[in-house]
């Protein structure tokens, strides 16, 4: 019989693979390219949209709505990349942070707009929804699942980066823009794609986080304040930075709401301004 | 042998695996002319890096005027009289000449903080930073914005930067690095008619003039000294001329 | 072009005068704020608002336009001041001018505390640690029920009549002139402070961060400065709205504030002194005549706004302005 913590444990967990999905995306395009993108989180509600829609219009299965919302965030960032962004990599933090907050607020209205402000309610297939016990503790189904996603993909990135000619480019261009260049690396190439694949996997974040916390206009302002202290206590493109940051704020926020609700997310503040204190270029980073 | 105004012993810095600076000492006599040259990437800007204290060390001292700097902040430094200049422009783009060297004195002064006090009131100043520039031939271009100005003019503002602080030792990194050869012999004009007591340590790709103005001359080749000495050693060195031509391999 | 070939001619310290000397302009605006006392009587509270908001914003231009420090969490200096004058109220006295200046220098210890945080810090994280303070200030004011009333807002606050004189009243009259007043004074003092060697050495750090140690400048020193100075004009915006509204809501404290007060700085023109008070003034006045439409969508027109002060006008509306007329006069 374990105790209760370790349920809160999972729980914070499994929440942390959440936050995974929605911030390695910024994490590594941050640390590529120093490009402060906080409309990242609008990406992952896009992606969120597309599943409900192909849900409840379309009717289709869940699982299969998924490389959707994959496929659709990363096509509508590229879209922006190519528009909007690209003239500001070289524009101060200031300008970078009013452009996208700009297309935050933007998205919050759209959404509003064609989704009014309700809660979307989606139905994940019944099998996912019950939990089974282990150790005396209760898993929920779909937390394991989402436990097992976040770790499939982390391997994934992992077998990217480390093992693909594209992965040596994108460590390459993170490391040393200057040198990456000099060795004839197309280093805005490599951003684009890199770009793409992060903001898609926000949208797969997206539709997988519909059924924990619930999808409104708001999200991409909400859950942009948790991917940005993810990606500042992990440290700029550091992708074991972005798990190791995306479990511990998951934990602390569950653990915190759970044991001392009074504080509300008093407790997550505390641990972004503690790391960054101690270390300024967070866990991982080493600028 | 006159007094030693700067000096580095035994300076070590690597980034990752690429060793730029390995056991470097110098030592600069009171109002040295000394040259500093070597190929590209040798790692002659880091060595002005680390002497001025943009660059921590990995190992090795420091010395300025006999006092150990190794551990001050830049700052500092600039405040016991050391200054540099910039390879790449490193200005006020928003500023005009005058209000960047009106700050730079500022500075020296003590007087950068006070909030309370129009600094049209700081005569002295004004007029003093006004003095600088018009020595270096940036009287009438000093009220443009930095930004516009051309590219020739930005670079002796540079100087004049570094001259606001008043330095004893002043290490210019390629002063005219990126201007017409026409005009670099003006910027080195300027060079040549700083007082005798201000010591000087240039970086310089042009052999013609490390010849002319240079009375001592440091190689520094893959972030190592290569060899030392007058115009007229260095001018007679195969080895420095190896270098040069790349028919050494090195790095 | 004659502008040009009269400063020739100037010596520099003239030169340097003639920076810091009042424009027509500046008299007009002046006397312009004037107005509503006698042309908008029913619009005081707006108004007062506006001059409250303008000096909030005021507070921010100091470190963000001059100093180039990007802040994400402003409101907290705002809130706290807020909350420091209408706990003060409560607990001490109702006289207001003392409880101001209470507030202020509480909230110029807590800037001052905080100045030694920040100015470790630059960029992206800089922006981070902003938010995170402000958040966690948030927090621990919704948290602290017993003194801050936590999102019940704080009731209870009655202030005195200003000088003993003047009540405030339901129309805004005495709300408008205490905190025009207020604004006029601490303007003044930034306009003294802009036009310092101070003024000079932010705009330094803001143009070239790297070049400033190498001219013998402490950078980090001059932010934790300004810092407190601008922590301590924000607190004074914050109990000024304590004050003239006599109630302070958790929402003093919130991430929308501080995200407004840096749409309404860039939107002015952030780097000008007027800036953030033509901001202000445009931001508040849009948004009491659009007061119609739902939140959600407001912030669409605002996000389209940002995108296009981003693309087409750089320098804001002052920015642009000063543009065209350059543009003009050259003809
Ligand atoms: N911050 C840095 N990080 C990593 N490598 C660096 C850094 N700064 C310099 N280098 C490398 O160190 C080496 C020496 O550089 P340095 O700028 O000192 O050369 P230099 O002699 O001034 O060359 P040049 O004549 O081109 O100015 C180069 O290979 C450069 O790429
Ligand atoms: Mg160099």
């Amino acid at each position: 019989m374990l105790p209760p913590v370790f349920g809160v444990l999972f729980d914070g967990i499994a929440y942390g693979m959440l936050l995974f999905l929605l911030s390695v995306g910024m994490s590594v395009t941050l640390g590529l390219m120093n490009f402060v993108n906080l409309a990242h989180c609008a990406f992952a509600m896009f992606g969120a949209y597309v599943t409900v829609v192909l849900m409840k219009d379309f009717h289709w299965n869940f699982f299969a709505t998924l490389p959707m919302a994959f496929a659709a965030s990363a096509l509508v960032s590229v879209v922006i990349e190519r528009i909007l962004y690209r003239r500001l990599y070289r524009a101060t933090d200031l300008d970078q942070v009013l452009l996208t907050i700009g297309l935050a607020f933007m998205s919050v209205a759209i959404a509003a707009w064609f989704f009014g402000t309700t809660q979307q309610p989606i139905a994940v297939p019944s099998y996912m929804r019950g939990s089974i016990g282990f150790l005396g503790l209760n898993l929920g189904i779909y937390r394991l699942f989402l436990v097992a996603v976040g770790i499939a993909v982390t391997v994934l990135l992992v077998l990217t980066l480390e093992h693909t000619r594209f992965g040596a480019q994108v460590r390459a261009a993170v490391d040393n823009q200057r040198m990456a260049r000099g060795i004839g690396i197309d280093v805005d190439r490599t951003f684009a794609i890199t770009f793409a694949l992060g903001s898609g996997l926000a949208g797969l974040g997206g539709a997988l986080a519909i059924e924990i916390v619930g999808l409104d206009p708001q999200f991409a302002l909400v859950y942009l304040v948790y991917v940005l202290i993810i990606v500042s206590v992990g440290g700029l493109g550091s992708i074991a930075g972005s798990f190791a940051a995306a479990c511990l704020i998951g934990v602390s926020d569950i653990a915190g709401k759970y044991y001392v609700p009074q504080l509300g997310s008093f407790l997550i503040y505390l641990v972004m301004v503690a790391v960054l204190m101690w270390r300024p270029a967070g866990l991982f980073g080493r600028r | 042998m006159s007094a030693v105004a700067l000096s580095a012993r035994g300076l070590q810095k690597s980034f990752g695996s690429l060793a730029v600076a390995r056991d470097i000492n110098i030592d600069l006599p009171v109002g040295a002319r000394y040259a500093l040259i070597g190929p590209n990437g040798a790692g002659k800007t880091t060595l002005i890096n680390l002497m001025t204290g943009l660059l921590t060390p990995n190992a090795g001292q420091i010395t300025l005027g006999g006092e150990d700097v190794t551990a001050l902040r830049p700052q500092a430094r600039v405040k016991r009289g050391l200054a540099r200049t910039f390879q790449i422009n490193t200005l006020f783009a928003g500023l005009n000449p005058l209000e960047a060297v009106t700050l730079a004195v500022c500075e020296r002064r003590g007087i950068a903080d006070r909030f309370w006090q129009n600094i049209a009131g700081n005569k002295d100043a004004i007029e003093e930073a006004y003095g600088i520039l018009a020595r270096l031939k940036l009287g009438d271009a000093c009220y443009q914005t930095t930004r516009e100005l051309p590219y020739g003019r930005q670079r002796l503002l540079e100087i004049a930067l570094a001259l606001a602080t008043k330095p004893k030792v002043l290490l210019l990194d390629e002063p005219a690095a990126g201007v017409p050869v026409e005009e670099s012999g003006e910027i080195f004009e300027v060079v040549a008619s700083l007082s005798d007591e201000l010591t000087l340590l240039f970086i310089e790709h042009d052999m013609h003039v490390v010849f002319r103005f240079a009375t001592h001359i440091i190689v520094l080749v893959g972030g190592a000294i290569f060899t030392q000495g007058s115009p007229a050693e260095i001018a007679a060195d195969p080895g420095v001329r190896e270098v040069y031509l790349g028919t050494r391999k090195h790095g | 072009m004659t502008t040009l070939d009269a400063s020739r001619a100037l010596t520099p310290q003239a030169y340097m005068q003639g920076l810091s000397r009042w424009q027509p302009i500046e008299i007009i605006f002046w006397l312009a704020t004037l107005l509503p006392f006698w042309l908008f009587p029913t619009y005081l509270s707006l108004a007062s608002q506006i001059a409250i908001t303008a000096l909030f914003a005021l507070s921010l231009d100091l470190i963000l336009g001059y100093a180039g420090i990007v802040s994400l969490g402003h409101a907290a200096f705002f809130g706290f001041g807020a909350y420091s004058a209408g706990i003060f109220s409560k607990f001490a006295w109702s006289e207001p001018i003392s409880g101001l200046i209470a507030a202020a220098l509480l909230t110029g210890l807590l800037g001052y505390a905080s100045s030694f945080i920040i100015s470790r810090f630059r960029h992206l994280t800089l922006i981070m640690i902003t938010l995170g303070l402000g958040l966690l200030l948030k927090e621990a004011a919704n948290s602290a029920h017993w003194l801050t009333g936590g999102s019940d807002g704080l009731q209870g606050v009655s202030i005195a009549p200003v000088f003993g004189l003047f009540k405030f009243d339901l129309y805004g009259r005495t709300a408008y002139g205490y905190s025009l007043g207020v604004l006029f004074i601490v303007f003044l003092f930034a306009r003294r402070l802009i036009n310092s060697p101070f003024g000079l050495a932010l705009r330094g750090i803001r143009e070239n961060f790297v070049r400033m140690p190498a001219i013998g400048a402490d950078s980090r020193a001059h932010i934790r400065k300004v810092y407190t100075i601008s922590a301590i004009v924000a607190g004074i915006a914050g109990a000024l709205l304590a004050q003239t509204t006599q109630t302070v809501a958790l929402e003093v404290l919130s991430f929308e504030r501080s995200a407004d007060v840096v749409v309404m700085l860039v939107l002015g023109g952030a780097g000008r002194l007027y800036g953030g008070l033509i901001g202000a003034a445009v931001y508040m006045i849009a948004r009491d005549q659009f007061s119609g439409i739902a939140p959600q969508y407001w912030y669409f027109w605002i996000g389209a706004l940002l995108v296009m002060v981003v693309t087409l006008l750089p320098n804001g509306i002052l920015g642009g302005l000063s543009k065209l007329l350059k543009r003009w006069s050259r003809r």
